[in-house]
């Protein structure tokens, strides 16, 4: 396991995300309500680029006629077929026993900790002022 | 206990392709209409400005239901980095699935050709003439692994056999597509002349989901959701199979050979039995069938992947081919649209080496005439 800078605090936007390429894979690195999550950018289903897929709230419905939305930006919709993952734990929601797509653990750091190391970041400079986002891979 | 799907099939994913066929690749204009204008008349270009198109259903020129995706359903990805809609750049075609996986053929059938359900047949007819030079010239000839289906207007039979014989020949045609919701099931006679003369220029026929007949599209009326609508694209196979053979079509038309494109195929074995059972007990009502109805499926009856079931135990999807054919089976994607499938993950099984080549690459070849 090692700990690879991906991104600089402030880089991606509120309900953004960045794909970066660490060992050879692409993650996407998504920013939603104040907290970093990251994907392998790929759908269990069929390969797709899942993290080029939107965003949603979680839709949930007691009988036809009424739903309600929840967890605002927490669903990652696949764009290509519309499988629904849950951005926290890669869950998918219509077959949450069966099918997940792969997550990373994502930390904030400051510049001045990682430079003391063990980190990667072979393409990203550091400097001690800025904090930055750190995926665990 | 979790189990990625992706892992399971990490091995399936570096098949080797082969140099594939794709059964359903999707063309439109990056333009809009205006870029069928240079293969109009004067006559008809000044229709499709100032009138347009009128489809026998109410809200002309909308889905009747609506994707969640852009567009009429597009795979998000799918939208060309130079402007444009998904399908209309070439040189992005050609990136995201042409050179992507090393096909060998894509099939072209284009959805904009107002060939079943517009009322003014004459433009009808001038339409599916101006999308089938439109395909020969934007796309053929500047990519010759695509290959054009001819539009012809169903249901304005002089006009459809002249498109036919017009194609005949130009080997940038492959087939001729027909939308399988017209006024009246395919089988019947009134569309026995276009038939025949598709068969006697030696062009397949494509059933390619779609069209908008006016009719409710399920036989117990109007869908209410796309969920249920998408399904009932079955049904309009399942109908128009159904009359081809009882209507005895293929006794009358040996040579006719027909693919259905999208519908799924898992049904196809049942509804063999179905028929075949009804035969030994109904065969009086329908003298002019000499055999089987399930011979005659076997015989001109060929079917393409996508939107390729999903068994629950993925194994069960060798046992349906093989009631189909392992020769009657064909890949295809329905690159652009949002449900289509990935050459390398479409199928959740191992197929044999043998059923492989045939599905991906040597059915479509020989179907088509193709080397």
């Amino acid at each position: 396991m090692t700990r690879h800078v991906v991104a600089a605090v402030g880089e991606i936007a509120p309900g953004g995300c960045k794909i970066v390429s660490v060992k050879g894979r692409e993650i996407g690195v998504f920013f939603v309500n104040g907290e970093y999550f990251a994907l392998f950018n790929r759908c269990p289903h069929e390969g797709a680029p899942l993290c080029r897929g939107r965003l949603f709230a979680a839709m949930e419905s007691d009988r036809p006629g009424q739903y309600r939305l929840t967890r605002a930006g927490e669903m990652l919709r696949c764009p290509w077929h519309g499988w629904e993952y849950d951005i926290r734990t890669g869950q998918s929601w219509c077959e949450p026993e069966s099918v997940k797509a792969r997550t990373y653990d994502v930390a904030v750091e400051p510049g001045a900790i990682l430079a003391k190391g063990p980190f990667v970041a072979e393409t990203f400079p550091v400097s001690v002022e800025r904090n930055y986002v750190v995926v665990t891979i | 206990m979790t189990v990625s799907v992706l892992e399971r099939n990490a091995d399936l994913g570096n098949q080797s392709l082969l140099g594939y066929v794709d059964c359903d690749v999707h063309l439109y204009p990056a333009k809009g209409g205006a870029e069928f204008d240079p293969f109009l008349s004067e006559r008809w270009r000044q229709h499709r400005r100032t009138i347009g198109g009128r489809s026998r259903q109410a809200l002309g020129g909308t889905a009747n239901y609506p994707r969640m995706s852009p567009e009429v359903g597009m795979r998000v990805d799918a939208w060309p980095p130079g402007g444009g809609v998904p399908g209309s750049d070439l040189d992005f075609v050609r990136a995201q699935l042409l050179d992507a996986f090393g096909a060998a053929y894509g099939m072209i059938l284009p959805l904009v050709g107002r060939a079943s359900d517009e009322r003014n047949l004459e433009f009808s007819a001038a339409m599916c003439g101006a999308v089938n030079d439109w395909q020969a010239t934007s796309w053929c000839d500047r990519e010759p692994r695509l290959k054009a289906s001819v539009q012809i207007p169903v249901e304005h039979e002089k006009a459809a056999i002249a498109e036919i014989e017009r194609r005949a020949g130009d080997r940038r045609f492959a087939q001729v597509q027909i939308p399988p919701r017209g006024l009246e099931p395919l089988g019947r006679r009134r569309y026995w002349p276009i038939l025949e003369a598709c068969a006697a220029n030696g062009f397949p026929i494509a059933l390619h989901l779609g069209g908008t007949s006016g009719h409710p599209s399920t036989g117990g009326g109007w869908p209410s959701f796309y969920h249920e609508e998408h399904h009932s694209y079955v049904q309009s196979m399942e109908a128009l199979v159904s009359s081809l053979v009882i209507e005895g079509v293929f006794e009358r038309i040996p040579k006719l050979r027909v693919v259905l494109v999208e519908g799924g195929f898992a049904w196809l074995p049942s509804l063999a039995w179905r028929l075949d059972k009804h035969y030994r007990r109904l065969r009086e009502e329908v003298p002019h069938l000499k055999r089987l109805p399930s011979e005659y499926i076997r015989d001109h009856v060929w079917v393409t992947t996508q939107p390729i079931e999903e068994p629950e135990r993925p194994d069960d999807l060798l046992a349906t081919i093989e009631w189909i054919g392992w020769d009657r089976v064909m890949f295809s994607t329905d690159y652009p649209h949002w449900d289509q499938d990935d050459p390398r993950h479409a199928f959740k099984v191992q197929l044999p080496e043998a059923g492989r080549q045939a599905i991906y690459r040597d059915n479509a070849l020989a179907f088509y005439g193709l080397e």
